[in-house]
């Protein structure tokens, strides 16, 4: 018996960037996809379940709901360790969605992005950190919060031995 | 079911400028340029900048007065941003209409009829392919829409330009006599396919407006001008004559030049930079499948320093059979860059251009072609290009790109690659 891995450089099928088919949102993480074979090779039968063979597992897929719409950021400071995302941490963000209260947001203020939970209560419009050490961002009655958009996952790397 | 033709030309704002506003929001409302290659020209402007009288090609030294009074951000151009957020425009549109044609990087027509049953109408289609586009990327659109390609086109500038139409104009939705006074006010090179050229020998025989030209009979246009010129006259009478062109047409001729960061002097840099620029040359054609039969090198001193001595010489050298491998046309470009070389010049610029393509799988073979070496080029070029896929471009290259490159390009002031590049992502605190 063989566990079979599949390595597939995704990189390779790169085309140029102006080209009018979709290609992968290259800004997501899928250096290598890892297809997942794992069946008992058997000489002389074929396998059972080569019918049943799927295409493996794509972080865009899990992490990506529109991709045009779809950026990365890179978060600098401790504002959100609260909320598990931290200095160096790269958050995935969705413009196309609705912010609504509660939801984590990159919003630009005086000119600069920062990442906030989006507190909107009763007519009052707060930007929370989720570290006691930082201030809630508050806007006064009339200002405009322009908000980039929501963040709606976040990947960080450990490891990268062996690579 | 009405299935007349209607098409809608969906533009970007001020492109180049509207991607760098999207990730740095400080340049809002300040005068932007953006520069060309080696941030030699100005290639896109803000409205502040327009404002200021500054024209779209000017060279950066001569405005940098004014941009030093006026606070002008100047940047170099960041053409991988700019085509990852064009890709992002037009994967939008195509949830609009599947009939689409990417007209250029910042303008895409699409092909309306059969989708109007999806939409109470087409103003309010325009809103929402605004709207989308807006909130999706943070880049500002304007769409006209028209029963013509030329119609589209025109109502895209009158939606551009006057703020009473709110980024949408549909040129069918106007009474004759709205679209008549639009028109009267508008210069005949408004109209698409208008040159510089030809709006002088309109304008000598009386016809000044876009409105004058529609009036223009078809006929007689066609005897003066020839065809092409008849076609854009019945198009603005909504007869459609141009369609979408979904698949963009087999290229004629590649260009790669580029303007270096400093002058050049020494053959040896010029051979580095011709080199280069046959090598990426030779992997678009490789690309398209496509051969070449004949290569043309030109090197340019700088026009802009009048009182130095000019030499603008260009040689085509044609080859013996058309070839896409990369040694082959750098040999060939080689040889007519040594018979125009002359010393002591300041060179701003070289350049090629792969002439007389063709389809390489209907390649007319010479007499006297080494099939075993043709086979021997092809599998070569195939290794090059996917080791340089993998490993990135120029891991394997012609010796004769050399390495040093000291008259590489300059982007002094390029933005991020915000959304390409691991290590260059907006940062948020």
């Amino acid at each position: 018996m063989v566990d079979i891995m599949l390595c597939i450089p995704i990189d390779a099928l790169e085309t140029n960037s102006l080209s009018q088919q979709p290609e992968p949102l290259r800004a997501l993480p899928h250096q290598v996809e890892i297809k997942l074979l794992k069946h008992r090779l058997s000489a002389g039968f074929p396998s059972p379940a080569a019918d049943y063979a799927e295409d493996g597992l794509d972080l865009n897929d899990y992490l990506v709901r529109n991709k045009p719409a779809t950026f990365m950021f890179t978060v600098k400071g401790q504002s959100m360790v609260g909320a598990s995302i931290e200095d160096g941490d790269k958050v995935i963000v969705d413009r196309s969605i609705q912010a609504q209260h509660n939801d984590i947001v990159v919003a630009v203020v005086d000119g600069d992005y920062t990442i906030k939970r989006l507190y909107r209560n009763q007519g009052k419009i707060e930007l929370h950190p989720e570290n006691s050490e930082y201030h809630p961002i508050i806007f006064k009655e009339g200002a405009e919060l322009q908000i980039w958009g929501v963040v709606v996952g976040v990947v960080r790397r450990y490891l990268m031995r062996g690579a | 079911m009405s299935l007349r033709p209607q098409f809608a030309l969906v533009d970007v704002n001020n492109f180049y400028v509207s991607c760098e506003r999207v990730f740095r929001p400080r340049l809002e409302q300040r005068p932007v340029v953006v520069l060309s290659n080696n941030d030699g020209c100005v290639v896109a402007r803000s409205y502040e900048v327009r404002a200021l009288g500054v024209k779209m090609g000017v060279p950066w030294f001569q405005i940098k007065d004014l941009a030093r009074r006026y606070k002008i951000v100047a940047l170099s151009s960041n053409y991988t941003l700019y085509g990852d957020m064009s890709n992002r425009v037009v994967h939008i549109l195509r949830g609009f209409s599947p009939n689409l044609e990417v007209y250029s990087i910042d303008e895409s027509f699409l092909a309306l009829e059969g989708m109007q049953s999806c939409y109470e109408n087409t103003i309010l289609l325009g809103k929402n392919i605004r709207q989308r586009i807006k909130q999706w990327t943070g880049l500002p659109v304007c769409v006209g829409i028209g029963s013509t390609k030329t119609l589209a086109k025109l109502a895209n500038h009158l939606a551009k330009k006057n703020d009473v139409f709110d980024g949408v104009c549909d040129i069918d939705q106007l009474s004759l006599k709205e679209a008549n006074a639009w028109m009267s006010g508008l210069p005949v090179d408004t109209v698409w396919g208008v040159g510089r050229q030809l709006y002088r020998r309109l304008t000598a025989i009386g016809i000044h407006t876009v409105l004058d030209l529609r009036k223009a009979s078809p006929q007689y246009i066609r005897n003066q001008f020839g065809v092409v010129l008849q076609r854009t006259c019945e198009e603005l009478n909504d007869v459609s004559c141009l369609s979408l062109e979904e698949v963009a047409p087999a290229q004629k001729q590649i260009i790669n030049s580029r303007s270096f960061g400093i002058m050049v002097s020494e053959i040896e840099e010029l051979r580095e930079a011709v080199a280069m620029h046959v090598t990426s040359a030779a992997e678009k054609l490789r690309r398209q499948c496509l051969v070449s039969a004949a290569v043309c090198v030109f090197i340019q001193t700088n026009r802009f320093q009048g009182d130095r001595p000019q030499y603008h010489p260009s040689l085509t050298i044609p080859l013996l059979a058309p070839s896409d491998d990369t040694l082959v046309l750098i040999t060939a470009a080689l040889k007519a860059l040594d018979v125009m070389y002359r010393p002591h010049y300041q060179y701003k610029k070289a350049g090629i251009i792969l002439l007389l393509l063709s389809d390489k799988r209907i390649e007319q073979r010479a007499l006297f072609d080494n099939v075993d070496s043709a086979r021997r080029s092809a599998q070569l070029m195939a290794v090059i290009d996917a080791v340089n896929r993998q490993f990135g471009r120029h891991t394997l290259r012609s010796a004769a790109m050399g390495t040093q490159h000291r008259w590489a390009m300059r982007a002094d002031r390029r933005s991020g690659r915000y959304t390409t590049s691991w290590d260059e992502l907006p940062v948020a605190r």
